[in-house]
């Protein structure tokens, strides 16, 4: 009977791990709602299955996302998640093989060369040991990386990497006791019995010469149990968890699941599947930039999952979308933020439900139970019909050269357009929904569909990326909602405005709603391309970097804003265009004050290429809507 | 008998000594840029709900500043947190994170939501 | 009295360069007098009349130009010094023209920039007809040429305080001390030229603190009639008759203003040259968080740099009226005689 008390702890912890996992998880697929249940069943069969397959193979085990990123980074985690898999895999295999029967218990793959020392004289047995200790030697190479990442992380192309408390410590610790006690453990058994492959072999031999290495093999196999049994059994209460609920989550996301505006099951899964990798702090602005390094995504996770209070960390984000693009595990950073936004404010705030092993559902209810409208000194509307309507937004009323642009390029179309929020309009509400404030917002949102309806307009052109969003998503209007960089383009591919080729250099800056936010990354950039050269500056699209102006950071000074701004205009006007063209007036009066080079909006420059028509246009043909002539549905 | 020396309506006076300015000591505690605030004006000025009503949060800075908390309770909702003044502010006030406080504060302190 | 031995590089030809030249020369100094511009004078040819008493600016200028006619002075305009060294205790200058001067001591007089209101955009300079720069009315009493873009006479008149000053929003937090009464000043003028224009300044603060100011600002209210109002513009923009309208709020009141006007006028601030910067950086040379230079000692020292034999005077220090400038352009030169009298021991 193949069996030692030192196996004792390895089997606690294993079989404690698996029942807890499981048990985990069906805990929260209970809490899914109803159609979220329904589509992971469905997520367990046909195409979505395989792609969970799929990405469980190729995020989870190869990092490939992070190795794009930073090969040391992906190399370190791969190793350790790949190498892991593959030393249980060919393990379990080897077991098999060369055990004494089939379907063995866990340890015996574990500890195989415990209870099979003499192993490894024909030839297939050593190329399987060579195969093992392979795999060992890949683990040990990440290893080393990791320990390096923890006292440099410069040295593994990291800017800083995150802080650990002390019960993550003590799991890390056992984490990497693991391995080199394995090593060492395996190394002496074989070097007692001159068995042992290229790493195993040389070692134990070695150590055999000056060591009693049978007797002193012994407490580093109790050595190799404990540190697994202890990993394992803390593993619930780190951030380790990961491991399993990684696999949970690719699943839900791979069924359709998606986090939603309230915290529910789905964002639970996707807050302990945070590794604190530390990948989101390496992108973020307010870390590079303005020296804060306690508020990014992998903190408020951590936060969450420790029921800590999360408004500090929570309100001081630009909401700019880098860290989202990053993670590589894809958890919807920015929407579980909006969320701790809300909680307290328009929604019920609830404390973390895990404590520790347990389950601890404990909510604070609505603390704002005012149900009587509160901007009801808004005065009823009477707006002129017009068939276009442009709304400058409240922050292009502070660059006015965006509003004359604008009104140039409207006339010149030649369509039937109305300024409606000319003398001032009401907000579009998407500054109170980014501080969480959705009911308040509600009623404003409501107040400009009024006008907008009344208008009887089919198409809404705005000037500002964060009303555009808002208008698109949050307002169910019948309108087409165009951004003024979208309008433009259509008067460009439908003719109706003719424009001169300016020969000057240009950089485009992305803002963080257009772009990442909105999805709005080509039109801007074939209007730029339309009327000046226009040059790349590394932060292209998806990679854009934020302003800093952002309304999404409640908390953030202003000194700390135009630090951030300042390092973005130095980085986009390295090559000294003529312009750093914009598309957003925050992002113009954010970034023009710390720069020398001429800030404009995009349609600033269209503006200065337009050429006036000398015939006098025959406006009969455009009194068609915009979206029928542009060709768009 | 003659009653001589200083003496103001009740109502009229703003009574220092006895004013609760917790509210204000809340704000600036998180939020120290208020202490820079010289009234000038400014944010009203260009504020969006102030086109609308006669919401002045320049007005609202000194009433919490002198412990007036009761004339801005209800005012300060009105706010649609478009982040003008925050834009205009000379003096780099974080105009935007007061009112967010604020509204805080008198959640915490009286209890009653606003 | 002997002559004295010794050569002076005078950097900038402007109000306090000119002074300081003219001063040097009379105490028996060499001195080379250097301006990038191909006239002398700086700022001071802009003005038309001078604070407090009202003088043209031109009465000034002529004393300085004639200050400088000496044959002590070498005169190089239309040259300008991007650099320096100094090796003991001479110093060697480069200009724009190529020609290398020795020196036994510097004076940098590079005095100031006026800030580009174009930068304010919410004031629209640039943008709306009829919103001017401070400098742009001074040169539009000089040509006797007060008018409205369209030609018309201006009726209602608006004087905005504090532009590209006390705004951390432009990266200006200090303010330019001199705007204040230039407001008053031109909103008097503006009366005595438009007799029936009424004229009204936007200010956060009224900063009368020289001498005879605070006299001005009540001339202005008694006998001119002028309107003060405190409160910060926020925005400004046009109505449908092409008027200016601007967002205000009265603060003396409580209350938001609205206002038509025909004019805007921006007191546009103070900054460091930028021919001054280019020096402070080609020479180590200290500037404060105003980007101004700063002097070796606040008290004792304001004509002082951080490098021995290099000196001060003038707007490039700190923004000064032409008094001032004068004063210290004369402290400068006393410091100057000095040093060089203990070098020549």
């Amino acid at each position: 009977m193949q069996f030692d008390p030192f196996v004792i702890p390895f089997n606690i912890g294993l079989y404690f791990i698996l029942i807890y996992a499981v048990t985990r998880s069906v805990i929260w697929f209970r809490e899914l709602s109803r159609p979220d249940k329904l589509r992971l069943q469905r997520g367990f069969f046909g195409k979505a299955f395989g792609q969970s397959l799929m990405e469980i193979f190729l995020e989870s085990l190869i990092h490939r996302k992070i190795l794009k990123k930073n090969l040391r980074i992906g190399y370190m985690h791969m190793s350790l998640a790949f190498g892991w898999f593959l030393l249980i895999l060919f393990g379990t295999l080897e077991v098999d093989i060369f055990g004494a029967s089939h379907l063995n218990a866990p340890y015996k793959a574990i500890f195989f060369k415990f209870f099979n020392p003499d192993h490894g004289q024909t030839p297939f047995e050593a190329g399987y040991s060579f195969l093992m200790d392979l795999i060992l030697a890949f683990i040990l190479s990440g290893l080393l990386l990791a320990i390096i990442k923890r006292f440099s992380s410069k040295a593994v192309g990291m800017k800083k990497t995150t802080r650990l408390k002390t019960l993550d410590k003590v799991a890390l610790t056992s984490l990497w006791l693991i391995f080199p006690s394995r090593l060492i453990a395996e190394s002496l058994t074989s070097g007692a019995y001159g068995t042992g492959s290229f790493l195993t072999g040389t070692l134990g031999s070695w150590l055999a010469s000056f060591l009693s290495a049978n007797e002193v093999a012994y407490p580093f196999w109790w050595l190799y149990s404990l540190s697994l049994g202890t990993f394992f059994v803390l593993l619930p209460l780190t951030r380790y968890l990961h491991i399993p609920t990684e696999l949970f989550l690719i699943f839900m996301r791979n069924s359709g699941i998606s986090t939603g505006d309230k915290t529910g099951a789905f964002s639970e899964v996707e807050v302990h599947s945070c590794s604190s990798c530390g990948i989101c702090i390496d992108q973020c602005q307010l870390s590079f930039s303005a020296g804060i390094n306690n508020i990014q995504s992998a903190y408020l996770m951590k936060a969450i999952r420790n029921n800590a209070d999360t408004y500090d960390i929570a309100h001081n984000c630009l909401l700019c979308g880098r860290c989202d693009r990053a993670c590589p595990v894809g958890i919807e950073l920015s929407p579980i933020r909006m969320i701790q936004r809300r909680a307290g404010e328009s929604e019920t705030k609830y404390t973390n439900t895990w404590k520790g092993y347990f389950r601890n559902k404990h909510s604070v209810s609505v603390q704002k139970q005012n149900t009587k409208s509160i901007y009801d000194f808004l005065p009823e509307s009477n707006p002129d019909k017009a068939d276009i309507l442009y709304f400058a937004g409240c922050m292009t009323h502070l660059t006015p050269s965006i509003k004359i642009a604008m009104t140039r390029i409207m006339n010149a179309s030649g369509l039937k357009w109305s300024f409606i929020d000319e003398k001032g309009g009401v907000c579009c509400g998407r500054p109170l929904m980014l501080a969480g404030q959705d009911k308040e917002a509600r009623e404003l949102i409501n107040f400009n569909s009024q006008i907008i309806w009344k208008t009887g307009a089919h198409t809404l052109v705005t000037s500002c990326p964060i009303c555009y969003k808002v208008f698109k998503e949050s307002y169910y209007l019948d309108v087409e909602v165009l951004h003024h960089t979208q309008f433009i383009k259509n008067c460009i591919d439908e003719d109706l405005v003719k424009m001169n080729f300016i020969h000057k250099k240009v950089t485009y800056h992305s803002p963080c709603e257009l772009g990442r936010n909105s999805g709005i990354y080509d039109e801007p950039r074939e209007v730029l391309k339309h009327v000046a050269n226009l040059e790349t500056t590394g932060f292209e699209d998806e990679n854009s970097l934020c302003c800093g102006g952002s309304l999404g950071n409640i908390i953030l000074s202003q000194a700390k804003k135009r630090q951030i701004a300042t390092d973005v205009a130095a980085e986009l006007t390295k090559k000294n265009p003529d312009y750093l063209a914009t598309a957003c007036p925050l992002c113009k009066k954010t970034l023009a004050p710390v720069t020398k080079s001429r800030v404009a909006d995009i349609s600033e420059i269209v503006a200065e290429a337009i050429v006036l028509p000398v015939i006098k246009k025959n406006t009969e043909r455009y009194k068609k809507p915009v979206r029928e002539s542009a060709g768009i549905a | 008998m003659y009653k001589f020396g200083f003496s103001l309506t009740k109502a009229r006076v703003i009574n220092y000594e006895s004013n609760d300015r917790s509210i204000v000591d809340f704000i600036l505690e998180r939020e120290p840029s208020l202490n820079l605030c010289i009234e000038c004006g400014g944010c009203s000025a260009t504020c969006t709900t102030g086109n609308y009503t006669n919401f002045s949060l320049r007005e609202i800075h000194i009433l919490l500043k002198r412990g007036e908390n009761e004339q801005v309770r209800d005012k300060i909702k009105q706010c649609m947190l478009c982040g003008k003044c925050s834009l205009v502010c000379p003096r780099g006030v974080n105009t935007r994170n007061v009112v967010f406080l604020a509204k805080q504060a008198f959640q915490k302190f009286t209890g009653h939501a606003v | 009295m002997p002559d004295m031995i010794g050569n002076v590089v005078v950097v900038g030809g402007g109000t306090a360069g000119m002074e300081a030249a003219g001063q040097l020369a009379k105490a028996g100094l060499s001195v080379t007098l250097i301006e990038k511009e191909n006239d002398l004078g700086g700022h001071l040819k802009e003005w038309y009349h001078l604070f407090p008493d009202r003088r043209p600016g031109d009465e000034v200028l002529n004393y300085l130009k004639n200050q400088i006619i000496h044959d002590n002075i070498k005169l190089l305009t239309g040259n300008s010094v991007g650099g320096f060294q100094k090796k003991g205790n001479d110093f060697i200058l480069n200009t724009s023209n190529g020609e290398v001067i020795k020196a036994d001591a510097v004076l940098l007089t590079t005095g100031f920039d006026l800030f580009k209101s174009e930068r304010k955009e919410e004031y629209g300079y640039g943008i709306y007809d009829n919103v001017i720069s401070s400098a742009d009315l001074e040169m539009m009493f000089r040509e006797k040429e007060l008018r409205l873009k369209n030609g018309e006479k201006p009726g209602k008149i608006g004087i905005v305080h504090c532009v590209g000053s006390r705004d951390e929003k432009v990266g200006n937090i200090y303010c330019s001390k001199l705007c204040c009464v230039t407001a008053v000043k031109q909103a008097i003028e503006l009366k005595e030229t438009l007799r029936d224009c009424k004229v009204f300044c936007f200010y956060m603060d009224m900063r009368m603190g020289g001498a005879l100011y605070e006299e001005m600002y009540r001339d202005a209210q008694e006998k001119y009639g002028i309107g003060f109002i405190r409160g910060k513009v926020s925005e400004v923009g046009i109505n449908i008759s092409n008027k200016l309208i601007i967002k205000v709020e009265d603060t003396l009141a409580g209350r938001p203003l609205k206002m038509e006007l025909d004019m805007l006028v921006l007191m546009a601030g103070m900054e460091m040259s930028a021919g001054g910067t280019k020096l402070a950086e080609a020479g180590k040379l200290k500037t404060g968080e105003n980007r101004f230079f700063a002097p070796a000692d606040n008290h004792l020292g304001s004509n002082q740099s951080n490098i021995k034999g290099l000196f001060y005077a003038g707007t490039c220090t700190a923004p000064m009226n032409v008094t001032e400038t004068i004063s210290h352009a004369r402290g400068a030169v006393a410091d100057i005689i000095n040093y060089l009298k203990n070098n020549e021991k």
